[in-house]
């Protein structure tokens, strides 16, 4: 991560963005190597980027087993630790059981679906590496971050895709 | 959507951000009066801790009074907030851009309100109440009674309250780096802190969304349980006549909805009202919501003349006898009629009219006495239903509220108030991101000689 340098070039509009990056893989930076700083979200392949992958899915199926779970152990324990019968019906009484063994299982699941789409977006992110505050109103920026010796190369190829301003960070 | 306002980026954030970056002249007027109201309720709070509950107008048998009607009547607001959001989302709707997230924060502020109004008030020595509410008491080796409705009940609306902060939480964090980037030192820092390091990457973008629809997806369950639950506070319980309804989970829903999307509507046009942003909450998207409530409100009535048939075809004595206490003996008749009038015969004829729909005052008017109706509705459930003799009780009664439950219930509206006008000033009511992205996909297309806005998604 220290090793790394990162440089970014600021566009206006979403044509001269996906220009720019065809220049960028041809120039040799690998995908992985690049990515598309931007204030909006845009439609899936707007700059002909592969669709962005994650696995955010399997957090609330998780989660919702843990937490339903959790609600199994609390309702029968508690009732278990304390035997009140109430009404005449059985100790471990399934139906009111079932109201917090439910909320425990949405619970569950939407506290790993928050935890999972803080993990996936790789939040949070303590060294902003190249960014610009002009991305929030508007501009497209390409930041490339690859080992120091290449930012020169980075910020040609930048500056020659029709880049508006190209800048600095680090990693 | 008719209207269209195209808006930069950099528009967009100036606009929206108006809230954030300058003070109005009334904000600290309007919020120093909640701030006086809120107080006083809690000084009519720790009054009643010092002096008990006799100071309430609560008694035996009406045992609950206006602090349940106000605990139901929030509870049934921050219903809509997240329901409207959440079904917006997952259907795509266009016109829910502006107004998601004032939602999602009313419904974050009236579940605290929820929580300020009754169950934490109402039980005497509420420093006592985490004993019964959470399994920590091993001293003692007493552990909660999870058959009880009071237990659902916390679980609950602790599970709502948790999922609909994480969900504006969540949906925040883009708009919060948009702040960051327009600030400067210390404050820079403390929304740097709270975005996350958000740089605004494909990968976050596609998480922000999916994320949007998937929580929407998980909190709408959520939601439907929460108001079943409370419903079941009263169905479960074997004493007042009127409550033992199996139509009460879905009829305390409908009429969580009515009051709840009521509520929206009436913010959206505070909204424009306070900060004029007619530019991004058009007539049109009043229009769309007045349309709703035509549907909400309608299905609402017919589960109300549904629970009527069932009371009145039983022909069981009690319950005749607590239906004509409702409506035909004052001073309950009057709050019926005033109550049938103002929840759906007057709104909703009113609603009919395009005229209506599309004008702010009309909304605004419409809406609070849906919710003026809906607030009666509540009360005439719980004192009517327990001020006549029960098999399990002994004595008849009457209510009259105190001044302190009184304050009490204008605290509650209060903290609402003053927790939306605070909120606003510290981050965006309108959500930035979701107003760009509708920009993003939006154009004007040629039908023959007409030009009709248009919006492509994928």
């Amino acid at each position: 991560m220290f090793n790394k340098r990162s440089v970014i070039g600021l566009f206006t509009d979403e044509d001269s963005v996906a220009d720019a990056l065809d220049k960028v893989s041809e120039s040799g930076f690998k995908s992985t190597e690049y990515e598309i700083l931007t204030g909006t979200p845009y439609p899936d392949g707007t700059f002909g980027d592969e669709e962005p992958k994650h696995k955010l899915y399997r957090f609330p199926i998780i989660g919702a087993m843990c937490g339903f779970i959790v609600g199994l152990l609390l309702t029968a324990g508690n009732q278990i630790a304390f035997p009140l019968i109430t009404g005449g019906k059985p100790l471990l009484s399934i139906p009111p059981m079932l109201i917090i063994m439910y909320e425990g299982t949405m619970l569950g699941a939407i506290l790993f679906t928050v935890f999972g789409i803080i993990f996936e977006s790789r939040l949070p992110r303590l060294f902003m590496g190249a960014y610009d505050t002009k991305i929030t109103e508007g501009y497209i920026g390409i930041c490339i971050t690859s080992s120091p010796d290449k930012m020169l190369q980075a910020e040609e190829v930048l500056k020659n895709s029709g880049a508006e301003e190209v800048k600095r960070g680090w990693e | 959507m008719q209207e269209h306002h195209h808006r930069t980026d950099k528009q967009i954030n100036t606009d929206l951000l108006s809230s954030i970056f300058s003070t109005p002249k009334w904000w600290p007027i309007a919020t120093l009066a909640c701030l006086i109201v809120y107080l006083t309720g809690m000084t009519a709070f720790a009054y009643m801790l010092n002096k008990g509950v006799g100071v309430t107008g609560l008694n035996r048998p009406v045992f609950w009074g206006f602090y349940m009607v106000n605990f139901v009547f929030w509870i049934g607001i921050s219903h809509a907030g997240i329901m409207i959001s959440a079904i917006l989302r997952l259907t795509q709707a266009e016109w829910r851009r502006p107004i998601t997230r004032a939602a999602e924060v009313l419904t974050v502020f009236s579940l605290i309100a929820a929580l300020q109004a009754a169950p934490l008030v109402h039980v005497g020595r509420p420093w006592r109440a985490d004993l019964w509410v959470f399994p920590y008491d091993f001293s003692r080796g007493i552990w909660i009674n999870v058959k009880s409705p009071f237990i659902w009940d916390p679980s609950a609306v602790m599970t709502y309250l948790t999922a609909s902060s994480l969900f504006v939480f969540v949906c925040l964090i883009p708009d919060l780096a948009i702040i960051r980037d327009r600030t400067k030192g210390i404050v820079s820092k403390i929304y740097g802190f709270l975005a996350l390091g958000w740089r605004g990457t494909p990968v976050q973008w596609k998480l922000q969304i999916v994320a949007g629809i998937l929580l929407s997806a998980l909190v709408l369950p959520v939601f439907v349980s929460v108001h079943s639950i409370v419903s079941w506070d009263f169905a479960a319980q074997i004493g007042p006549e009127a409550w033992h309804s199996t139509i009460f989970a879905p009829y305390f829903i409908i009429g969580a909805i009515h009051s709840g999307v009521s509520a929206v509507a009436t913010v959206m046009v505070v909204m424009v009202w306070l900060f004029k942003w007619d530019k991004y909450i058009t007539p049109d998207h009043l229009d769309a919501i007045g349309r709703l409530l035509i549907i909400v409100a309608t299905a609402w009535f017919f589960f109300f003349f549904l629970e009527w048939v069932y009371a009145l075809y039983t022909l069981e004595g009690p319950e005749l006898a607590m239906r004509e206490l409702q409506v035909f003996k004052m001073p309950w008749s009057a709050m019926f009629i005033i109550f049938v009038i103002t929840a759906y015969l007057f709104p909703v004829p009113m609603w009919l009219f395009k005229k209506v729909r599309r004008n702010f005052l009309w909304m605004f008017i419409t809406t609070i006495s849906v919710n003026i109706g809906m607030w009666l509705e509540r009360f005439l459930i719980i004192v009517p239903g327990l001020m006549r003799k029960q098999p399990l009780m002994f004595n008849w009664g009457s209510y009259t509220p105190s001044i302190v439950e009184i304050l009490m219930v204008a605290m509650t509206f209060a903290w609402v108030l003053m927790g939306m006008l605070l909120f606003a000033r510290v981050f965006p009511l309108i959500p930035l991101f979701d107003i760009k992205e509708g920009m993003v996909g939006r154009d004007e297309i040629k039908i023959g000689r007409a030009k009709v806005p248009a919006s492509i998604r994928e």
